[in-house]
């Protein structure tokens, strides 16, 4: 059984993440009677952090307004994870700048034409097309939806 | 080889702003300091414009109008969480990142490679921390920190460098030294500008020309060792930097100012909450606490009064609880009575700081210095998830009578989910 010392110990190995600290199994801290059965076979619980955020220094979040996206299963009031390290390709959802505002779309490179475009997925809504006169940015490109179906 | 990088990011709470503004890169952009006071940072166009570091807001107010400079009130949650990201992700490149201030971090590069295996690397760095954070930045590469320092300035100067500039042989360095002002030299004062241009020293290489003894004479020993650093002896280690020996957090008030004992509390403890808060942050303590308060100095029809009290306390500390209590107190002790004079500024001051570790015990000390640290660990956790002060001890109140003015504040849009950036898809 792991003494209250040990257990110091190893939090302060963690100390650098603070999601580990929630990860760390538990049993470590009781004090008295027969330790867990389970504990020599505790492996760190699942952490949606990790897997949503596969880099945290260049990951940042963003609200969607509007349902040009619906048929990408992307909906108003979605939370997005955007990723500004990965180099946008043809196909990717990115989260774009043009002239003053961020939206979020598909991104398709027209090499005969020259220009770029930002593909909706609702039949609803027309193809922007981007060129030299827009002001335009790949903003960085979209890891993950994220909906809350209960409150 | 040993070598150490620069690594500096570019106008920095410009950048943090263009970030979530990106209409704004290649626009004139300024930050003000607290309390919307001054101009305290600004991208090159603003440069151009000839908007001066410090300038008061009201006086270039116009100018900046006039000239569509987009005006922002300093952001520090924002520049403090970006900040976090670029030195994280430069810790990914070398075994060793020091932190040297909120935009500037040493990384250590001895021993890499080649002078070209460096030379690409560092403009790796530079690509991919400017990619992934959005902060650009520009890495100096030398065999002293000095040079470094001065590399980075050439690395953000001249765009062929694609933001890394190596200064790892002689010939570059005699080029750069000559190429280099001496008031741009790190550690340089610039009182002492005036002094060595009068001996002739204009550049870098001017001062390396001098002998030893000259340079000890002109700027002491400080000066000798920028000296050695430019002729390429690395001899500042990251222990000696200077660092800060005295915090200080004060504001001035809008309008008549404050008058009551109730206001003054909740800004003085406010003050003191701050100030406990950068010490833990740098793992200091400080042995003397004063708090400031004064009318306005300008105006002869209102009376006058200044207050000034310090307090030594028993132990080292950088303790919420504690520095709160300290400062408030003497505050109570100092005040007169509601609506006598009209207070314009106050401050608290932390001073004699010391690193945290060896403290010198009191055998009449009643505290459980541990528990307060736990305590108050938990406190800036909870405070640097959730916003500052979101946890708060109940004298620094919720009145704001004291706020700031931040008129031009943008959003929290890493730190606060109902900040982060909108995305339009209504079309």
């Amino acid at each position: 059984m792991m003494t209250n010392k040990e257990m110091e110990i190893r939090l302060q190995m963690f100390s650098a993440d603070a999601e580990a600290l929630i990860d760390v199994p538990y049993g470590g801290s009781l004090r008295a009677g027969f330790p867990s059965p389970a504990q020599d076979y505790a492996t760190d619980a699942i952490n949606l952090g990790k897997i949503l955020v596969r880099d945290s220094e260049t990951t940042f979040y963003a609200r969607v307004e509007g349902n040009s996206m619906c048929e990408a299963g992307i909906f108003d009031g979605d939370l997005v994870v955007i990723d500004k390290s990965i180099e946008a390709k043809e196909g990717d959802i990115v989260a774009a700048f043009i002239d003053g505002e961020f939206t979020l779309k598909r991104f398709k490179v027209d090499e005969h034409e020259g220009c770029a475009w930002l593909m909706p997925a609702n039949a609803d809504y027309k193809p922007i097309k981007v060129t030299e006169e827009n002001t335009f940015l790949v903003w960085g490109v979209m890891t993950f939806c994220i909906r809350r179906f209960h409150e | 080889m040993l070598l150490f990088g620069l690594a500096d990011c570019n106008n920095f709470y410009c950048s943090c702003e263009r970030v979530f503004h990106p209409d704004l890169v290649g626009k004139p952009v300024v930050v003000l300091s607290n309390n919307d006071g001054c101009v305290i940072a600004r991208s090159e166009e603003s440069k151009r414009l000839g908007i001066k570091m410090g300038d008061p807001f009201y006086q270039v107010k116009d100018r900046l109008e006039q000239n569509g400079v987009a005006v922002f009130s300093s952001n520090y949650n924002l520049y403090g969480d970006m900040s976090r990201r670029v030195h994280t992700m430069l810790g990914r490149y070398t075994p060793k990142v020091d932190i040297y201030s909120i935009d500037e971090a040493f990384i250590d590069l001895s021993d890499m490679g080649s002078s070209e295996e460096i030379a690409a690397y560092g403009k790796r760095i530079v690509r991919e921390v400017t990619k992934g954070t959005g902060i650009p930045i520009s890495l100096g590469v030398a065999p002293t920190k000095t040079l470094a320092k001065m590399g980075s300035k050439f690395a953000k100067k001249y765009p062929g460098y694609e933001g890394c500039c190596l200064i790892d042989t002689e010939e570059k360095r005699e080029k750069a030294l000559r190429l280099f002002p001496i008031e741009d030299v790190w550690g340089i004062g610039r009182r002492t500008v005036d002094k060595l241009n009068q001996s002739g020293v204009h550049t870098a290489w001017d001062l390396t020309q001098m002998p030893e003894q000259w340079v000890k004479r002109m700027l002491t020993i400080t000066g000798v060792r920028t000296w050695k650093e430019l002729r390429g002896e690395s001899c500042i280690s990251i222990e000696e930097l200077p660092h800060k020996l005295t915090i200080c957090t004060s504001r001035s008030f809008p309008n008549q100012g404050l008058s009551a004992l109730a206001d003054m509390e909740e800004a003085i403890a406010n003050f003191a909450a701050r100030c406990s808060a950068k010490l833990r942050n740098e793992g200091t303590v400080c042995q003397a606490i004063s708090i400031f308060a004064y009318t306005n100095r300008f105006r002869t029809d209102v009376p006058a009064h200044y207050i000034h009290q310090t307090f030594l306390p028993p132990v080292p500390t950088s303790d919420l609880n504690e520095l709160v209590r300290y400062a408030v107190n003497m505050l109570r002790l100092a005040w007169t009575a509601d609506g006598v004079y009209h207070y314009k500024k106050a401050g608290v001051l932390v001073w004699n700081i010391v690193k945290a570790s060896p403290i010198q015990g009191n055998l009449f000390d009643t505290m459980d210095r541990e528990k307060q640290a736990r305590l108050s660990q938990a406190i800036d956790e909870i405070n640097r998830k959730n916003g500052h002060n979101t946890l708060r001890m109940a004298v620094q109140g919720y009145s704001k009578r004291w706020h700031l003015k931040c008129e031009y504040i943008s959003k929290q849009y890493t730190t606060n989910l109902n900040d982060i950036i909108r995305l339009n898809l209504k079309k």
